[in-house]
């Protein structure tokens, strides 16, 4: 292989690496070319014993911290080519909308989540009111009425009213803190994906 | 060996390469050859890091037509090969100590 076709071998192959890294290996590789040739080897003889290209992008690539790489390929997918930019400033008015309509649909089935939490709560309060006023009025009509079976029969149903509620009450609290850290994690998420790769 | 420290041994090595005069790639391969095989790629790694440590300059010379890199050792670069032969010592003390402990056993 000749030297040049070994260069732009080598310049095809490192093409995901920044251009001027590139430049910079590939000035490398000449220099150390001539120097063998230089040295009396032949143009082929000088090629070759730099290497295999194989061996060579192997190594570079191996040593390349995959952190740089992705950052750095982050990088060149958020650059966004003028046309690109164009389409989206003149698709604004449809794209726009349907973002704008997506994220609503989006709030209102988690807001409609929320007051289906906010519906157990007050049928919890709905348990919890009913038990107290029929134990109250259990109470009142078997002091006060003289009234024993149906003040008996509303204080047990007061009892198992308040039996309810708290059951209700464990749910509801469960409901609440899971749903509670859910969104707090999809809030994590959304912050992450939005604010922090910007960095 | 362990990857870290054959990366520390290579940074000596090519500082030790161009402690006494300037040099180029292909020199100091050659330089090294009888001591330890390093291939371009390698070298090229190294020198980098050498150079963002500010460890070694480099700059460009026009040699017979075409352009050279030559590499010169900073005084950081001595410290380290000096920190380096002082560390050694301290292997090698600890070397004594550990063959000497299987030459006990056997």
């Amino acid at each position: 292989m000749h030297k040049q076709e070994f260069l732009s071998q080598l310049q095809k192959r490192l093409s995901r690496l920044p251009q001027d890294e590139i430049l910079e290996r590939m000035t490398f590789y000449s220099e150390m070319i001539d120097d063998r040739m230089e040295d009396g080897l032949s143009e082929r003889e000088a090629v070759a014993s730099v290497g295999s290209l194989d061996q060579i992008v192997a190594q570079i690539v191996a040593e390349i911290p995959y952190g740089e790489t992705a950052a750095k390929k982050a990088e060149t997918k958020r650059r966004r080519s003028a046309v690109e930019i164009v389409l989206l400033v003149l698709g604004a008015p449809i794209w726009a909308s349907l973002l704008i309509s997506l994220l609503a649909v989006v709030l209102s089935v988690y807001l409609s989540l929320w007051s289906v939490v906010i519906s157990l709560w007050a049928v919890f309060g709905a348990l919890a009111g009913g038990s107290l006023a029929g134990l109250l009025a259990g109470a009142v009509l078997c002091l006060f009425r003289g009234a024993a079976f149906p003040g008996m029969a509303l204080c047990g149903a007061g009892l198992v009213l308040a039996g309810l509620s708290i059951l209700m009450f464990c749910a509801c609290r469960a409901l609440t803190w899971g749903y509670a850290r859910l969104s707090g994690k999809l809030l994590a998420w959304i912050w992450n994906r939005c604010f922090k790769r910007r960095r | 060996m362990d990857v870290q420290m054959k990366r520390g041994l290579l940074d000596v090595c090519v500082l030790a390469a161009i402690r006494d005069e300037d040099s180029y790639g292909y020199q100091i391969i050659k330089d090294m050859k009888p001591y330890i095989e390093l291939s371009e790629s390698t070298l090229y790694t190294v020198l980098k890091r050498l150079e963002a440590a500010e460890l070694l300059c480099v700059r460009t010379v026009e040699h017979s037509g075409r352009l050279r890199k030559y590499y010169r050792i900073t005084d950081a670069g001595r410290r380290r090969i000096a920190d380096f032969k002082m560390e050694w010592e301290e292997i090698m003390s600890i070397y004594r100590f550990v063959t000497r402990e299987e030459a006990g056993n056997a």
